[in-house]
């Protein structure tokens, strides 16, 4: 990791030197251990803050969102394959331009689930570092050394496409990627419960909900100036946390991301309540993927499957 | 609950499935009245939010009928809709509603007939499953 982040800082720094970019969207480490956050760096100084590690799973392409259309500052952005392929989809949907853009791609190696660390360490964390295959823990006076295959997140466990779709500079040499990786075996098992089953996995799944709407905020898709949840004439969802509103808006939020959502996870891992909120995400991706063969993001000259149609397709 | 009758939503486009229920009307041929037409001007004009409230409101089943593909009015908005629905009613299946309480179809003015027919078929498959609660906020 410390090349990456080498070379990050080194391009980074070259950009915003020779005004190819007014701004460089990166990260920098949070306030907690494994909580690392984005980072709009302007000068050298920024520059510095920068790093680069495996707790970087946030979806840079959510902070494009707002520098669309008025804004005209050239962007440059560190984008793993996930963050590619939303920003993929930024471009297709007419949020940002290409040539706004500098995309620094960093062939990914997966991002680890800090919540599996906590269970697993089981005390106050102080300290996270790594080495290689190895992520380090550390409490006062205590250490514990973890896999990082054994702690990764579930989407990153299951990724397919590590390295970036597009990008203007890569920072490392791109990775091989993960092959024979059953994507769907979660979805395919709730696809075989009958409907009564499938209700009520979800009631189960979505007790906890306080619709904070942390996972609509994280996710790069979620652009909408006014979202539906916040419509009143007339009102689609009602504002509570009545089971039936907390369904609504979940079956709602996954369908508009149908055709959109690229796996990336950051829904999940904002989750201050643990809902595995990609159930819903990952069936609609399934189904885009058997019907029309499609993955989100994964090219500038396609049209998403619900902004195009064919002939001759069935009912 | 033997006497029992479902609530269909039943949203018909303008220039033909509604044309349809109409001829079906003027000719006099019997359907089952459960179903309550709304009319909207292209199955493309179709939200999945529309679905959802209909069950939020107490619908038992839902069916949205347009022009056939090729006829629409705005030459492609059913083509949109049908794969729309295709993703959708796969994804209200995962999300706990039964297939049965969803239908599409694709009916012309000049078909009272065949209307008649999938109103019978429609209100029948909506029958057999029961009442809907999932979806329901109780008001
Ligand atoms: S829905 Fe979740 S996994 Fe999909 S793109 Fe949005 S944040 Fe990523
Ligand atoms: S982030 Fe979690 S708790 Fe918040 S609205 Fe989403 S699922 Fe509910
Ligand atoms: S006008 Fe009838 S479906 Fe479009």
């Amino acid at each position: 990791m410390i090349e990456y982040i080498n070379k990050i800082k080194e391009i980074s720094e070259r950009l915003l030197k020779e005004g190819i970019v007014d701004i460089i969207i990166g990260f920098r480490k949070g306030t907690m251990p494994m909580m690392n956050e984005p980072c709009f760096a302007k000068s050298p100084e920024d520059i510095k803050n920068l790093v680069w590690d495996s707790n970087c799973g946030i979806n840079l392409a959510n902070y494009l969102t707002n520098y669309s259309a008025d804004r005209k500052e050239k962007i440059g952005i560190i984008a793993k394959g996930c963050d590619s392929r939303n920003i993929v989809n930024h471009i297709i949907e007419n949020k940002i331009k290409r040539d706004q853009l500098f995309i620094i791609g960093v062939p990914c190696k997966g991002m680890v689930d800090r919540r599996k660390i906590v269970s697993i360490f089981e005390r106050e964390i102080k300290e996270v570092t790594e080495e290689k295959n190895k992520i380090i823990v550390k409490s006062d006076g205590f250490e514990k050394i973890l896999k990082k295959a054994e702690v990764l997140q579930e989407n990153c466990a299951i990724c397919i496409h590590r390295n970036p779709v597009v990008y203007d500079e890569l920072v490392a040499d791109l990775v091989e990627e993960q092959k024979d990786v059953d994507r769907y075996e979660d979805v395919r098992r709730i696809e075989a419960m009958p409907v009564e089953k499938k209700y009520k996995l979800f009631d189960d799944l979505l007790s906890a909900c306080i619709r904070c709407y942390a996972c609509r905020n994280a996710c790069p898709l979620c652009y909408c100036p006014t979202c539906f949840v916040d419509e009143s004439r007339p009102q689609w969802v009602g504002k509570s946390i009545n089971p039936v509103d907390i369904r609504t808006f979940h079956f709602l939020r996954a369908f508009h991301c149908a055709g959109r959502c690229t796996d990336c996870g950051a829904c999940e891992s904002a989750c201050p309540m643990d809902i595995k909120v990609r159930t819903f995400t990952k069936k609609l991706e399934k189904d885009c993927f058997e019907l029309y063969g499609w993955e989100a993001g994964m090219s500038l000259d396609e049209r998403p499957p619900l902004d195009t149609y064919k002939f001759d397709y069935p009912d | 609950m033997s006497d029992w009758e479902p609530k269909i939503v039943t949203f018909l486009c303008n220039w033909c499935s509604y044309g349809a229920a109409d001829l079906a009307g003027i000719s006099r041929m019997q359907y089952p009245p459960n179903i309550r037409v709304i009319r909207i001007p292209c199955t493309g004009r179709m939200s999945p939010k529309f679905i959802l409230t209909a069950f939020r409101q107490g619908a038992d089943g839902v069916w949205v009928s347009g022009c056939h593909p090729g006829d629409c009015h705005y030459i492609e908005g059913n083509y949109y809709a049908r794969r729309k629905f295709a993703l959708f009613k796969r994804f209200a299946e995962h999300m706990g509603i039964e297939p049965d309480r969803l239908h599409f179809s694709w009916i012309s003015s000049a078909e009272g007939t065949r209307f008649a027919e999938v109103a019978n078929e429609v209100v029948r498959a909506v029958k057999k499953t029961g009442p809907a609660s999932g979806y329901l906020k109780a008001a």
